[in-house]
């Protein structure tokens, strides 16, 4: 996401689209990016700091945007 | 001796060629650089031209950062290799953060194309020594994401060290914040800005030539380096 203090010209403009297609009561929209990474074998904690440091070096652009990292259980590894 | 410089290709770079005859132009002789070779062919400067380097995907210039070329030319601009990067190239540069700050979406959206009246802030950087602090240029202007963005405290520090090297004139084009254009390192070496000094410098192509001392300013500033 791009940091709060950074201009959000795009989520601006859909934010203005909004009342024209009958949405009202935004008051205002952020628009992001999501990257959904599949990774070999179990999650566990060094897995992650890799992953943080992919998203910290490459990903994002620490300058303007900030991450988070989640960890989500694919359908395939719940069943 | 005739002072070398490099430009790189990139897949998806657009201005090389403009850039290569920029240099030649200005009296220096142009050496084409390979964005997957590590080698600078011993150049005494590059040049970043503009373009969409990997279809801009992820963001604009933040897969070239991380090419073979670009690890050479990080390393080189650290100990002093004048280097200029133009649009593309400017995102390259803020992406491998040899400058501050990050180049973001137009705020108005649109892509924007047109010849920008610029002022030179600082006649004392490798690309500009030809020009005189307060000269008034007028160079195209093309880029969907130009807005220069950076955090107050580093605006304030490129205001107070003299790094904003180009502001734009007669009108903000993009949301810039105050009105940047182009801004350097700390050492003078590196230069990054949007507008493209490569397609104005000869009078059958562009609409001044008032370009052409970025090519010849660096020539300048190798020379007086090789003397001192």
């Amino acid at each position: 996401m791009l940091k709060p203090e950074i201009l959000d010209p795009q989520g601006q403009a859909v934010q203005r689209a909004l009342p024209r297609l009958g949405f009202d009561g935004v008051r205002d929209v952020r628009q992001g990016k999501r990257f959904e990474l599949e990774m070999d074998g179990p999650v566990d904690d060094t897995v992650l700091d890799r992953v943080r440091e992919m998203a910290r070096t490459f990903l994002a652009n620490t300058v303007i945007e900030d991450f988070d990292v989640r960890v989500e259980v694919t359908e395939e590894e719940s069943r | 001796m005739t002072t070398r410089v490099g430009v790189v290709t990139f897949p998806g770079s657009l201005d090389e060629r403009d850039a290569q005859r920029a240099v030649k132009l200005a009296g220096a002789e142009p050496v084409a650089l390979w964005h997957g070779d590590k080698s600078l062919r011993q150049v005494d400067a590059v040049i970043l031209p503009g373009g969409f380097s990997y279809g801009d995907y992820l963001r604009c210039g933040a897969i070239a950062r991380f090419s073979p070329v670009m690890e050479t030319i990080i390393e080189e601009a650290r100990a002093g290799l004048p280097v200029l990067g133009i649009c593309n190239g400017f995102q390259m540069l803020c992406e491998s953060h040899l400058l501050p700050g990050a180049l973001t979406r137009n705020d108005h959206l649109h892509f924007i194309c047109r010849d920008q009246r610029l002022r030179v802030e600082n006649a004392d950087t490798a690309w500009t020594r030809d020009y005189a602090e307060g000269d008034e240029i007028t160079v195209p202007l093309k880029n969907g994401e130009g807005g220069y963005v950076a955090d107050e405290r580093t605006l304030d520090e490129l205001e107070a060290e003299g790094r904003v090297v180009f502001r734009y004139l007669g009108g903000n084009p993009n949301g810039s914040r105050r009105d940047i254009a182009g801004v350097t390192n700390a050492a003078g070496n590196v230069v990054g800005l949007m507008p493209h000094p490569e397609h104005a410098v000869e009078a059958l192509t562009g609409p001044t030539t008032d370009g052409l001392a970025f090519f010849t300013s660096v020539t300048t500033s190798v020379l007086r380096k090789l003397v001192a």
